[in-house]
């Protein structure tokens, strides 16, 4: 009777383990049909009443629910609006972490103004908080790496917001070299750099340096040339911060003298230099819409982006780095102010998804609700960029990686 | 047009001074959301010499007011900032701890453009304050936010018997806590015992005084420190307590059951916590939105759910800028979280308007659209809360302080070349040069 009641029990257990198992399976897996009132594909105009089949961590298809039928078995969710999963075109957060102390900062390292070898990926932490917490409102894909505090402070990376792990998380794992120019990339300490003039040469030397080694016959193997051969190659540009005139200028000089790529980063008084960017043909990773102005940002102003854009000038928008509080900021919200200072939605949703991905150089996987690209979707119950809007659902590769009400 | 007719109001002001009666303004068309009361659709508000004269759906404007057409646009009461830093004031030194006899009057930028953008922002009180590194870094003030002020005396709140208005600043936590700091406490408990003593010497203070019965001979010598915690043990100046972490708050309100002094809690990051002990307590929380958890230890746990977890425990909940921990130009985003994480559209633009005035004393002249109060009235393009409203006008005591169809307020509102600078004093309707290096 005993062992027989038992047996039951396992049998129960097992049964159980299995229906486990299946559900699991099934909210993991791969088949969703997300319906929203209004998709904004960022691929054409918005749809309403739009359908999105996903299979298998892709974008199945799109349309209208008119025209698209939804298979028997597919999970349906419904939202209000849907968007392409959000884009921080330039953030921190995984190398600094949201405690603000010492052992989480991770994003600066202090004993040397220029350090190209330093790598995002060896630091960047998948599961902190700053991650989950962007992610609960809608965002898909960082651009995170070293932060704008030395002349070259190191790579930054491309991660989904998902993952256990950098390895699962990474999309790029060396993306930019991260540069600054201005204030910020003073050494402090009677140590150089001490002044812009300083700093522009420093950066000349090193890229001099750079040139000559690659043209050599055997490429130098240490890690700041090999990294730094790259740019001179032009596979990955520097992502040079600059805020003030002089240093946006003194950026565009030394590019054009190195023929280097190059994204503009922050550049505060961008509006004031829209033919010479324009010229450039760089695009720009404009600093947070919200961003306190003063020292280098004192003609900062909340239609930069707007003013760019209406240049024709490629325009990302970044929740950027902040040393105290808010330890980040929610890139979402950035673009919610652009829109209410000159930007059309469509043109301030671009910043943070599609225009963003075009200038990381992910367009092809991400960005955009079409046929073939990751399943990377925000979902919302009203207007995105409204204070009062909540996210209610986030999906990337396909799985609802976040349903918490944001 | 719109400047040459707010110009000859200006005129019309002066010339109708002199005979003790300003022209009146009449604001019509517009949808009012009072505060107190319910909103009133296609509603008239008058005003003359500083002051609401007049409220309502069925309201005619006086003969001879000048009429401000708002159809389409909202009106609030002017909004009611309790913890700002605007002015660049600083409070107490690197000396000691408690420094109750310091005074931000004593070292604020009335001239600031920080100032500009608060008004720009649709602020029009402001109780400013020194820095939260001091267990006690000093008094802070009440501002109204009046134009063209030239010194902090243009900007301060008189009450009957002419002292001015503000209040003390306190803080517990970490920012005042210092390891191996001398004088500055290296923990809680320290800062708490630090505290107590200086208010224990208060009282004896106050004994003394009060037994010397007037008797010049028997007073003690005058302690401008000691001075100023009398007037906070007679309930006469509030205290501002900074404080995030859950015990830390109850840490605040033990000192202030202890002492009987007025309180109210500041940014109280944790309110969420302990929202039932506050409301008991009757203290007012002033909170801060952050758009992200975290910065420092004691704020990891801060939350937008703040606000309703404040509201549905019953207490007072007001809202801050902080600025410029955030800034003055958007405070109105502050509703907008809070609607989003529960709480109540009401509570919400109360907290940006009479919850403040009530904690700042001031609820008989500002944060509600009433007939007596001071004519504190912002113009706005739309819903309250909503991301694509603008602040189109600021009033201050029934003149314009902020306009967003001149070019100069404008480039305060949004930013810009030039806006980083103390741009000095304008005349809204005058952009021409005033002489006198204007």
């Amino acid at each position: 009777m005993t062992i027989s009641s038992s047996k039951i029990n396992i049998t129960f257990f097992t049964l159980g383990l299995m229906i486990l198992v299946l559900a699991f399976s099934l909210s993991a897996s791969a088949q969703i049909a997300v319906k929203g009132e209004t998709v904004w594909t960022m691929a054409g105009e918005p749809i309403s009443n739009g359908v999105i089949l996903v299979n298998n961590g892709k974008i199945e298809a799109v349309g209208p629910a008119s025209q698209v039928n939804i298979p028997a078995g597919y999970r349906v969710i419904n939202a209000k609006v849907v968007t392409p999963g959000l884009i921080d075109a330039h953030t921190v957060i995984g190398l600094n972490g949201y405690l603000n102390q010492p052992h989480d900062q991770m994003a600066l390292d202090g004993g040397a103004s220029i350090q190209p070898e330093l790598r995002a990926i060896d630091a960047y932490n998948a599961e902190e908080k700053l991650v989950e917490w962007v992610r609960g409102f809608g965002v898909t894909t960082i651009h995170t790496g070293h932060q704008p505090s030395a002349l070259i402070s190191g790579q930054t990376m491309v991660a989904k917001t998902t993952g256990k792990n950098v390895d699962e998380a990474t999309v790029i794992p060396t993306a930019m070299i991260a540069v600054t120019l201005g204030n910020a990339a003073n050494a402090g300490a009677g140590r150089s750099p001490g002044s812009r003039a300083k700093q522009a040469a420093m950066l000349r030397a090193e890229l001099i340096k750079a040139l000559e080694n690659s043209k050599k016959k055997e490429p130098a193997t240490d890690l700041k040339s090999a990294i730094l051969d790259r740019v001179i190659k032009r596979e990955i540009p520097l992502l040079i911060t600059a805020e003030a005139a002089v240093d946006i200028m003194t950026a565009l000089r030394i590019a054009k003298e190195f023929n280097i790529r190059v994204v503009l980063d922050g550049a505060s008084d961008g509006h004031m230099l829209i033919n010479e960017i324009k010229a450039s043909g760089f695009p720009v990773i404009v600093h947070p819409t919200m961003a306190r102005p003063g020292g280098d940002r004192e003609n900062l102003s909340m239609e930069n982006a707007a003013k760019l854009k209406a240049a024709g000038i490629p325009v990302a928008l970044q929740s950027g780095y902040e040393g105290y509080v808010p330890k980040t900021r929610v890139v979402l919200f950035e673009a919610a102010m652009a829109a209410a200072n000159g930007m059309s939605r469509r043109d301030a949703l671009a910043t943070i998804t599609i225009d963003a991905a075009r200038i990381l150089g992910i367009d092809g996987r991400v960005g955009s609700i079409a046929v073939g690209k990751d399943a990377d979707l925000a979902m919302y119950d009203g207007d995105p960029f409204e204070f009062i809007t909540h996210c209610i659902g986030t999906m990337i590769n396909g799985k609802m990686v976040s349903e918490v009400i944001r | 047009m719109k400047h040459f007719l707010y110009c000859f109001a200006a005129i019309a002001f002066i010339s109708c001074t002199a005979i003790g009666q300003q022209q009146p303004v009449a604001f019509v068309n517009a949808r009012i959301i009072p505060i107190v009361g319910q909103p009133i659709e296609n509603g008239t508000i008058v005003i003359q010499n500083g002051k609401i004269v007049a409220i309502g759906p069925n309201v005619q404007p006086p003969a001879g007011a000048l009429i401000n057409n708002l159809s389409g646009k909202t009106i609030m009461p002017g909004l009611v900032d309790t913890h700002s830093h605007i002015g660049g004031g600083s409070g107490a030194d690197a000396s000691s701890p408690i420094q109750p006899d310091v005074r931000i009057l004593d070292g604020i930028n009335a001239r600031s453009s920080s100032i500009q953008r608060a008004q720009a922002g649709g602020i029009t009180t402001a109780n400013v304050m020194p820095g939260s590194g001091h267990l006690d870094s000093g008094q802070t003030l009440y501002l109204k936010l009046r134009d063209n002020a030239v010194k902090i005396d243009d900007l301060l709140i008189f009450g009957k018997d002419g002292s001015y208005a503000g209040g003390i600043k306190f803080a517990n936590g970490t920012n005042s806590i210092r390891a191996g700091g001398g004088a500055f406490p290296g923990t809680r408990a320290k800062s708490a015992a630090l505290v107590r003593a200086q208010f224990i010497k208060a009282q004896e203070y106050r004994d003394k005084v009060s037994k010397a019965a007037g008797d010049a001979s028997k007073l003690p010598p005058r302690d401008l420190a000691m001075e100023a915690l009398v007037e906070v043990l007679d309930r006469k100046k509030v205290v501002h307590f900074h404080t995030h972490r859950h015990d830390d708050i109850l840490t605040a309100l033990r000192l202030q059951k202890e002492f009987g002094f007025r309180i109210v809690l500041q940014h109280v990051s944790e309110a969420w916590k302990v929202a039932d002990e506050i409301a008991a307590a009757k203290a007012p929380s002033s909170i801060i939105f952050i758009d992200s958890p975290g910065g420092k230890l004691e704020t990891t746990d801060i939350k937008f759910e703040n606000g309703v977890a404040l509201e549905r425990a019953g207490a007072l909940v007001g809202f801050h800028t902080d600025d410029s921990i955030t800034d003055s130009r958007w405070f109105l985003r502050s509703a907008g979280l809070a609607i989003r994480a529960g709480m109540s559209r009401d509570k919400a633009l109360y907290a940006l308007t009479m919850a403040n005035a009530i904690m700042l004393d001031l609820q008989d002249r500002v944060g509600s659209l009433e007939v007596g109060k001071d004519a504190d009235i912002i113009v706005l393009s739309g819903d309250p809360v909503s991301v694509y409203t603008q602040v189109l006008e600021t009033w201050v005591e029934g003149k314009r302080v902020f306009d967003r169809s001149d070019p100069k307020d404008r480039l305060t509102a949004t930013g810009g070349f030039g806006a980083g600078n103390d741009p000095g004093d304008h005349i809204n309707c005058f952009d021409g040069d005033l002489g006198g290096g204007n």
